[in-house]
């Protein structure tokens, strides 16, 4: 199963390799993890997005409590939490093709934030499901290069994740 | 104040009085602080695996923090199978290992190793301390981190101008920690603990698994306490080995690969086992599920992670070992399993092997036993067992009344044994110590008999020389059609001239008839001592087979 964590850890030198370093020796499957300060600047944020069983899931959330730096653990239940990833795409076109891009971004509610003669770059911020989907749609046009910025996801409600 | 004179200043607080290390030059100025200073004792080792070890028995066998210190580079690699080893058997300890000035740090410049990035996976927490003002606070948390919740190690990495740096301001040790995401709990859930007492009373089989944790938690009496007065039969991993007397009623030997038979008859016909501070490591249990298919699971561990990991738990405890045995004892009326008891009892001394002498070699399960009776009568000894079969040989046969047992239990390391005794003598110089090991071990640390010289420990190490790797070779013989390869230790030196040339007395015994008198002669040294066992490589490291 997919799971999506959120870690609070000490905004410190070296966390962010501890925390990698952890997952990647304990055997656990990344799918995404993404990184960011909080509203406290001495807290830093990481969602971490895992596929794996619930044994798994337990062990990820205990191994990453052991880590000194770290102060929260939280897996997100589902359908309590809003999900988005930030894609930018840069897809190659020419003049036939690009209204086509153009209306597909349209629909798609992503912005176009550069354009060549030869190329587009497009700029999503939406769910996984959604970005796939974006990106299969744009694939037959070329797709000349692809960032993502993996998943980051905020409590529904007035919960808020926090020590 | 410099910096070094701040570490310094920091370890005194801590109560720190000798450190096991090797000096450099990014660590000098800290060598040059010890030195003026003069009040820590500064135990120069032969290489800087065993300063590590050194530590990790000094903190064994002391119940504190054991100290090691190395240069940058090669000296801090070095030292990362004694932190790995540290690591694996939750040691409480504090590796100091000097590195280049910062602005060099990234370089690549001479003995530059990034230890804090290659220590990750190998120490409980790590710092590089790039700020002279921030070492107090540093030294104090990695104090209190090496010594709470489950025991580590912890390293700092201390750059050569941090330590060269003036300190400024007054110096302040500062009383107390405040770690936001570190607050170990050690008081067990009541819940729990309530359910434990009614599954513990409703069952007919229980059985007691005694494992590092119990050492750890210091809860020995605890151990003994619990086991008697709920009548509970108990078996310990090697990690638990002489936490119940080795002749108590209720203790049934170490279990798993190569345990004894009681112990894993125990452990496979129990309705309930009671984990204490074991991980369930697949030495011990190679098949938790076996276990748990039949037994409900008490599993007792200061640890979370380790509840869950490697065998599932009807019933957790998360604390200290020692709260919690004393709260379930208090808490439980007094039991009787009589028949479970006495049955194992009787499977226990029906495979109580009796082990023949045969001319020309000593048996090392019969040499054990003898040491253990003659030593007992002295003093708590403190055996540190080495890796191979003189580890299993010393876990299965020497009988603690009492005295401590060391060994290299989760990395199994080679070359543990004369390193960590050094230490263990240092933190208890009243004990006899003795570093039991095999050939091949003794080779990858023969350098620390000048350690022993030097500084005039008398640790005495016996050596079960067979002129093979044994624990190897039964490998083969078992799993590759009995193909011997690279097992052979030919080349090896004469051991008693070899100690003899380091001026430790030493003599070779070849009959089970001479082991008494040699055992005697060793005791009797007050100087460091190396006892030499010809052993037949047909000996086994099982108990029978």
């Amino acid at each position: 199963m997919r799971y999506i964590i959120t870690v609070l850890v000490q905004n410190h030198y070296g966390v962010l390799s501890k925390v990698s370093g952890l997952i990647a020796r304990r055997g656990f499957n990344i799918e995404s993890l993404a990184v960011g300060v909080t509203e406290n600047p001495d807290i830093s944020r990481m969602t971490i997005v895992t596929d794996c069983d619930e044994n798994g899931i337990e062990q990820v959330e205990k191994q990453l409590n052991k880590l000194i730096p770290t102060i929260k653990v939280k897996v997100l239940e589902a359908g309590a939490y809003i999900a988005r990833e930030l894609t930018m795409v840069k897809v190659s076109c020419n003049a036939k093709t690009r209204p086509e891009i153009m209306d597909l971004a349209e629909i798609m509610r992503a912005r176009i934030i550069d354009v060549t003669a030869t190329s587009m770059t497009l700029e999503l911020t939406d769910t996984n499901t959604r970005t796939e989907n974006f990106i299969a749609l744009l694939k037959p046009f070329g797709i000349k290069e692809l960032v993502r910025t993996g998943i980051s996801a905020i409590e529904l409600g007035a919960n808020t994740t926090k020590k | 104040m410099t910096g070094a004179q701040i570490v310094l200043e920091c370890l005194k607080k801590e109560g720190v009085s000798v450190i096991f290390g090797y000096p450099g030059a990014t660590i000098a100025p800290f060598y040059d602080a010890l030195v003026c200073d003069g009040s820590i004792r500064h135990v120069l080792v032969r290489q800087e695996q065993n300063a590590g070890h050194a530590a990790s028995g000094y903190s064994r066998a002391s119940g504190e923090v054991g100290v090691c210190c190395t240069t940058s580079g090669p000296g801090a690699t070095n030292l990362i199978t004694g932190l790995a080893t540290a690591y694996m058997d939750s040691i409480p300890m504090v590796a100091l290992t000097g590195q280049v000035r910062s602005d060099l740090l990234g370089r690549d410049v001479f003995q530059e190793a990034d230890i804090t990035g290659a220590c990750e996976p190998f120490t409980k927490h790590s710092y590089l301390a790039t700020d002279t003002q921030e070492l107090p606070t540093i030294i104090k948390e990695a104090f209190h981190i090496a010594s709470t919740g489950r025991p580590g190690p912890v390293l700092i990495d201390l750059p050569q101008d941090t330590l060269e740096r003036e300190f400024e301001g007054e110096f302040v040790y500062p009383d107390s920690v405040d770690i936001i995401g570190y607050k170990p709990r050690t008081k067990g859930h009541t819940l729990q603990i309530k359910r434990a007492v009614e599954a513990i009373a409703q069952a007919k089989c229980p059985v007691i698994c005694a494992g590092g944790g119990v050492v750890s938690a210091q809860s020995r009496r605890e151990l003994l306490r619990f086991a008697e007065k709920l009548d509970i039969p108990v078996v310990s991993t090697l990690m638990g080995v002489g936490m119940m007397p080795t002749e108590h009623p209720l203790y049934m030997g170490m279990l798993g690969t190569h345990g004894i038979y009681s112990a894993n008859y125990a452990i496979h016909h129990a309705d309930l086992v009671i984990l204490c501070g074991a991980r369930v490591g697949d030495r011990a249990m190679s098949k938790p599920d076996q276990i748990a298919g039949k037994a409900q699971i008490i599993h007792i561990d200061i640890d979370p992670a380790e509840i869950g990991k490697n065998m599932k738990a009807d019933i957790p405890i998360v604390g200290d070992i020692k709260n919690v045995l004393k709260n379930i004892t208090e808490k439980s009326e007094e039991l009787k399993h009589t028949e479970w008891v006495t049955d194992l009892q009787q499977r226990k001394a029906e495979h109580t092997p009796v082990f023949t002498s045969i001319p020309g070699q000593v048996d090392p399960r019969n040499f054990m036993r003898t040491l253990s009776e003659m030593v007992s009568k002295r003093s708590k000894a403190i055996l540190v067992a080495d890796v191979g079969e003189n580890q299993i040989w010393s876990a299965n046969n020497f009988a603690f009344r009492g005295g401590r047992f060391l060994t290299s239990g989760g990395l199994g390391t080679m070359g543990y044994s004369l390193g960590a005794a050094i230490g263990a003598k240092l933190a208890k110089p009243a004990r006899q110590v003795f570093a039991v090991c095999g050939d091949g071990s003794f080779q990858m640390m023969m350098c620390e008999l000048a350690t022993a010289k030097q500084h005039d420990i008398p640790v005495k190490v016996v050596i079960m020389e067979n002129n093979r790797l044994g624990m190897v070779r039964e490998l083969q013989d078992k799993l590759y059609g009995g193909r011997y390869s690279g097992v052979m230790l030919d080349g090896s030196p004469d051991f008693v001239k070899l100690a003899q040339a380091y001026g430790i007395p030493a003599e070779a015994i070849s009959e089970d008839a001479d082991v008494e008198s040699a055992i005697d002669r060793m005791i009797s040294s007050e100087r460091p001592y190396v006892l030499v066992c010809k052993v037949a490589a047909e000996i086994p490291s099982r108990q029978e087979d």
